[in-house]
């Protein structure tokens, strides 16, 4: 079936090192139109390093990487943002003195396309255009049930909230690809269960293909199409979920040898 | 922002308006109209001291733009503003144009000065950055006074006086009718690109590069146009301020300057637009307190010497930037923010 369905992103043959040590060995794999990819692996196999190679933070020192059939290895991070490719961080990175809602609208850049001119005069269409995307915003806000923390300085908040906010912040960007850093860990149990709970409807709702980072198994083989496992830095398996969980590789790597 | 209890905003439009309510319009209307009225009242020392301040709250407004929201520290700003004020000079004395061709190209070429120096900014950060801009400082003046037959090098330097129809704007009282309108209309001017996407995209760079840069906004463009803008300003301001003092000097535009503009800022609390308006203000008054307030202290106690007040004045500086950043790290404005949403939300906070 894969076969047929269009490759949003692919992965091809990268080849990444810092130094001697080498992160990423020869990775190849593809993300599919509407597909909800999980990577998954053990800590330090290389799966931050494979979206910071397609966000652009990381230059691999070879293979390619196409979006919708053209190269971006050589675009910098904000252009490939442009081309609808968003992303949350593992660690949260949010933008820490300004409130939520500062947080989304901040991320409405590519949309807004500001003009210092005619924002330092803020009239007519100006305001307008202000107005039609604080609208976008507070849809977002009210879909991710954060209303009561809208005009709260992010700095402050607790851990599950960032999360959200910075979820948010990616959807505000309207991507054609949602890369997804662990945006679960560290959460209790019903935290977990929300943000589940967002990251399935907002695959659903909207014309969306998710690659999800994430180490909680049971949920990944719950809610993603397809699996690629990473070990090393190398891709170790890739395929449906009932496959991967019955991988001898795979139970290798996790259990360890 | 809290509002008081009873008020609530019905559409984004109001929730994003500055003036929310009738009686905000009436304050705004009422301030106005008393900075229109102060010169039927005020004495010549007083509108002189105004005008320094309406002059220094545009330098400052452009310092916040560039350090305050988009966190880029520049220790050489005072060097931006001698930039507007030799090219506004020298446009009138050279060329023959009017002040109201040559300011605005004063604050161009104050822009532009900064395009060239902030450069650096795509590679260094921070204390990095800081060092770099203090090059601009020094490369500038450098740069003024081996040019001594369009500057006048280390002499002053004459600068006319600006008219309009005709009528010679060189009194403290009519020069305060060009110099605080040009604050104000700076005020709204950066008060508006502060909450508009560009200001978004300056606080995000300053808060988190990293991010930023992932939500598509272009590192380097916007840090850029930071410096633009932010020198800009100090162009429009420099400009202002040679026409006037029809006189200006290299003495003007030094180091320590530079320092008092980000200490002006620091105290009037960092990318909040109501900080450089109260930082100037009140290192204005406390630098004229300490002059007026020094030579009777050093008459009284002789061993101190004449220089006293200019020893004096760089020690309460110190001591005045050690006490912001220790006790008030947010500035005057959040502390007039704290005091307002207090006011607002009395005599029933819910
Ligand atoms: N900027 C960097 N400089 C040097 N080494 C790095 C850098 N980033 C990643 N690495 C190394 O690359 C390897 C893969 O790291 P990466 O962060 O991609 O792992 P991960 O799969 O995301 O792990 P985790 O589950 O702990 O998040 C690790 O050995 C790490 O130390
Ligand atoms: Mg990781």
């Amino acid at each position: 079936m894969e076969n047929n369905r269009k490759a949003v992103l692919e992965l091809s043959q990268l080849t990444l090192s810092f130094g001697g040590l080498k992160a990423l060995t020869e990775v190849s794999f593809s993300l599919f139109e509407r597909e909800l990819l999980a990577v998954i692996g053990p800590n330090g196999a290389g799966k931050t390093s494979v979206l910071n190679c397609i966000t652009g933070y990381y230059h691999p020192q070879e293979g390619d990487i196409l979006y919708d059939g053209r190269s971006i290895i050589r675009l910098p991070v904000h252009r490939r943002a442009a081309l609808g490719l968003a992303r949350t961080f593992q660690n949260v990175a949010l933008f820490d003195g300004l409130t939520t809602l500062e947080n989304i609208i901040a991320a409405r850049h590519i949309q807004l396309k500001p003009n210092p001119l005619t924002g330092a005069l803020y009239f007519g269409p100006e305001l307008k255009k202000e107005i039609s995307h604080r609208r976008v915003v507070e849809d977002i806000i009210d879909f991710l049930e954060i209303q009561s923390i809208r005009k709260k300085v992010v700095g402050n908040l607790p851990y599950g909230q960032r999360k959200r906010v910075e979820l948010g912040r990616a959807l505000a960007m309207e991507p054609k690809v949602l890369l997804l850093d662990e945006p679960m860990a560290g959460m209790n149990p019903e935290e977990k269960e929300d943000m589940a709970r967002f990251i399935i409807d907002v695959f659903e709702e909207k014309e969306i293909s998710i690659v999800l980072v994430e180490h909680d198994m049971e949920l990944v083989m719950d809610i993603s199409d397809r699996i690629v496992v990473l070990d090393w830095g190398r891709v170790i398996a890739d395929g449906p979920p009932q496959e991967i969980a019955v991988d001898p590789k795979v139970i290798r790597a996790y259990l360890g040898d | 922002m809290p509002l008081p209890s009873g008020i609530y905003n019905v559409t984004y439009k109001e929730d994003m308006a500055i003036l929310r309510t009738w009686c905000h319009w009436v304050w705004l209307i009422a301030f106005l109209a008393f900075l229109a009225l102060i010169p039927a009242f005020a004495t010549r020392s007083q509108l002189n001291t105004l005008i320094t301040i309406a002059c220094s709250v545009i330098a400052v407004h452009g310092l916040n733009l560039l350090t305050g929201y988009c966190g880029q520290i520049s220790m050489g700003h005072s060097a931006f503003v001698a930039v507007g004020a030799y090219t506004s000079a020298i446009f009138c004395n050279n060329l023959g144009f009017s002040f109201w061709i040559a300011m605005p190209l004063a604050g161009l070429s104050a822009g532009l000065a900064g395009l060239v120096f902030g450069g650096p900014s795509l590679r260094v950060k921070g204390f990095y950055l800081a060092i770099t801009t203090l090059g601009a400082q020094f490369i500038i003046l450098f740069v003024i006074i081996h040019l001594p037959s369009l500057t006048g090098g280390v002499r002053s330097l004459d600068v006319p006086p600006p008219s309009l129809f005709g009528y010679l704007i060189e009194t403290d009282y009519s020069y305060y009718y060009l110099a605080m309108p040009m604050a104000v209309i700076t005020t709204y001017l950066v008060k508006n690109i502060s909450r508009t996407g560009v200001g978004r995209a300056f606080v995000a760079i300053r808060d988190n590069d990293l991010a930023a840069e992932g939500m598509g906004i272009a590192l380097f463009y916007n840090k850029m146009l930071a410096f633009f803008l932010g020198c800009f300003f100090a162009g429009i301001s420099g400009s202002v301020y040679a026409h006037y003092l029809q006189t200006i000097n290299i003495e003007y535009f030094t180091l320590m300057d530079s320092i008092w503009y980000l200490a002006m800022l620091i105290v009037g609390g960092l990318g909040q637009t109501m900080g450089p308006i109260f930082g100037v203000i009140f290192m204005v008054v406390l630098r004229n307190l300490i002059m007026e307030t020094a030579p009777l202290i050093s008459r009284a106690v002789p061993v101190l010497g004449i220089e006293f007040g200019a020893a004096m004045s760089l020690v309460v500086l110190g001591l005045v930037i050690m006490f912001f950043l220790v006790f008030e790290p947010r500035g005057l404005a959040h502390r007039w923010e704290i005091i307002k949403t207090k006011f607002r939300l009395y005599p029933f906070p819910y």
